[in-house]
């Protein structure tokens, strides 16, 4: 009774199922965007390390190419290239509006940064190791698979953990532009209505959620470096 | 089981051409232990990889088992290797894996069933000695007992020939022992072929049959290493051989007494066979009439026998001298004289 009081006195405008609905909305973007960023982060990492010199798959056009993509997707900043994408969006998921609608340009706009972030994992990997492995007979996908992943696999996490917390700061300046979620709720509610206290709740909320994400990257990374 | 024929390999660098390995020609036997030694930068390194072919020749043969390698490519490439191991000076293993783990990693790329690679790994940590320690990581484990890792991942696929790339070079004296200690027994029980490359002549006088010396890129004298320590005939060749007959300080400790003449000759003996010095020096005193003085002296066991090195101090008049060294080069005795008198 005292509590809910407080919370009436000192937070008067914040609706609960409001926020408890834009919260789930921004773990929703993050989480799918999180895991689309890891698979296709991890893909342009891995093709931008073994066509670079010297390595499994050297070649000199598909590296510059993959390079090229990255840097440039990587130095627009996220507004203007959802703004770029949404012709883009509105062909892959018919629709400017919703957490879904948010995910091409927050995986377009995170993959990147986090492929160089694998890049600098997988260069990490001790050559020896890999020419042991080649010495004993091991093919290119024994190489990625068993050598290449396992090794730099805590790069690979404390490189997510990082990328996930600027996906969920992308999910709030998604949300500005009409993806929903904890961003859209500090915006519309609070700022466009000077409901301050909205806006110190939905933050509230979403330093939580970085606050976990980040706890849960080192638990796994500490878990997994063995060296 | 090795034969390497006019072997070259020249590396492209941005102005000039190194040439790393230069027309070496080497055959090594089946079930043999051999050794090539060199400084740095002699092109061992690059010879050994070229006999897996991590490094591909620029001109020449190697041929290992029945294979001609360079000939090989993709998967008989890859199946040659899984008979060619090859262990290394800094060990080379995942550090992601356990003890265990590391050792079956040859057998997963071989495709031998979970349940089998079980037991291989059981019988390998038994024969490296490292029982009870399959779930530790490499970060847990000492030098020694990651190249005994390294070893036991070696031998899992059953190889012809064992590639050491500097395998003792990262250990302590103790440990490097103890190391080749296992190889030769490796290679008695298995009847494996081992080639290794060191820049410790210790190594070689320990647990090799033959021995290559490189310098350039090329092989400058090979032979039983026996006979290699007995009559070196390059001089590069005789300052390894120096490591390990003379003790460290020898001339250092000698140097005030060869600066007086009046102390008599002074004199480097070498010999061969275990008690070979015993009757020469009794029979020195005696037909002679010199005085013998033991100044320094080490015993190197080789393979195929023990090979001494003493310094001695003969003193006499100028008539006695004479007869001691006529004495010695009759009984061929290598004798070499340090002072002039
Ligand atoms: N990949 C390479 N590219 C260019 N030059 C190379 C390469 N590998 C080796 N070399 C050169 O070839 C020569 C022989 O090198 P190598 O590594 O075979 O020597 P080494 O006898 O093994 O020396 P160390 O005892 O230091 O290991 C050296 O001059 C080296 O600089
Ligand atoms: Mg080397």
């Amino acid at each position: 009774m005292m509590f809910n009081n407080l919370l009436e006195t000192w937070l008067p405008n914040v609706k609960w199922d409001t926020l408890w609905e834009a919260t789930m909305e921004t773990l929703y973007m993050s989480v799918l965007a999180v895991a689309a960023t890891f698979v296709l982060g991890i893909f342009l990492g891995l093709t931008l390390y073994l066509t670079d010199k010297g390595n499994l798959w050297q070649n000199k056009v598909i590296h510059a190419i993959t390079a090229a993509l990255v840097n440039v997707f990587r130095s627009i900043p996220f507004i203007i290239l959802i703004i770029l994408l949404i012709p883009f969006t509105t062909f892959l998921v018919g629709t400017m509006l919703g957490p879904s609608a948010a995910l091409p340009a927050l995986v377009i706009g995170a993959a990147p940064f986090y492929a160089r972030m694998v890049e600098i994992g997988l260069r990490e990997v001790d050559k020896g190791v890999i020419e042991a492995a080649q010495s004993m007979g091991a093919n290119q996908w024994h190489i990625i698979f068993k050598v290449l992943l396992p090794e730099s696999m805590p790069a690979l996490i404390s490189g997510i953990t990082v990328t996930s917390i600027a996906l969920v700061s992308y999910t709030a300046m998604a949300g500005v532009i009409g993806a929903g979620g904890l961003g859209d709720l500090a915006f519309r509610e609070g700022f466009q209505r000077t409901n301050p206290d909205v806006t110190f709740v939905a933050t509230i909320a979403i330093l939580i959620i970085v606050f976990i994400l980040q706890w849960i990257g080192d638990w796994i990374t500490n878990k997994l470096d063995k060296r | 089981m090795i034969r390497l024929q006019q072997l070259s390999k020249v590396f492209q660098a941005r102005s000039d051409s190194i040439r790393a390995v230069d027309n070496v020609d080497l055959s090594i036997n089946t079930g043999e232990i051999f050794g090539v030694i060199g400084y740095s930068g002699a092109g061992k390194s690059t010879l050994i990889r070229m006999l897996n072919m991590l490094e591909r020749p620029s001109a020449g043969n190697v041929t290992v088992a029945d294979w001609n390698m360079a000939d090989l490519s993709g998967r008989r490439l890859r199946e040659a290797r899984q008979e060619i191991s090859m262990i290394f000076q800094h060990f080379n293993l995942l550090w992601s894996r356990t003890v265990k783990e590391n050792i079956a990693f040859p057998l997963e790329i071989a495709g031998v069933s979970k349940q089998k690679r079980a037991e291989r790994v059981e019988e390998l940590t038994e024969l490296v000695g490292l029982s009870g320690r399959g779930d530790a990581y490499p970060s847990q484990l000492s030098g020694g007992q990651k190249q005994r890792v390294g070893i036991a991942r070696a031998l899992a696929n059953n190889p012809k020939v064992l590639l050491c790339d500097e395998a003792t070079s990262a250990l302590d004296p103790k440990t490097t022992d103890s190391i080749l200690d296992l190889l030769t027994d490796i290679n008695k029980k298995l009847g494996l072929t081992i080639v290794l490359i060191t820049h410790e002549m210790h190594v070689i006088r320990k647990i090799c049959h033959r021995v290559a010396v490189m310098d350039g890129g090329k092989v400058v004298e090979q032979g039983l290493v026996i006979d290699v320590f007995r009559n070196p005939e390059q001089d590069m060749t005789k300052e390894f051989v120096k490591q390990v007959t003379e003790p460290e300080e020898t001339l250092d400790a000698l140097k005030d007494i060869l600066k007086s003449s009046e102390n008599g000759l002074v004199v480097k003996l070498m010999f061969l066979g275990e008690d070979a010095e015993q009757p020469v020096m009794t029979d020195l005193i005696r037909t002679c009439g010199v005085a013998v003085n033991i100044l320094q002296g080490k015993v190197s066991k080789t393979r195929d026998g023990s090979y001494g090195t003493l310094f001695v101090q003969l003193q006499g008049n100028k008539e006695e001298l004479d007869k001691a060294w006529q004495y010695l080069q009759e009984h061929r005795v290598e004798a070499e004289v340090l002072n002039d008198v």
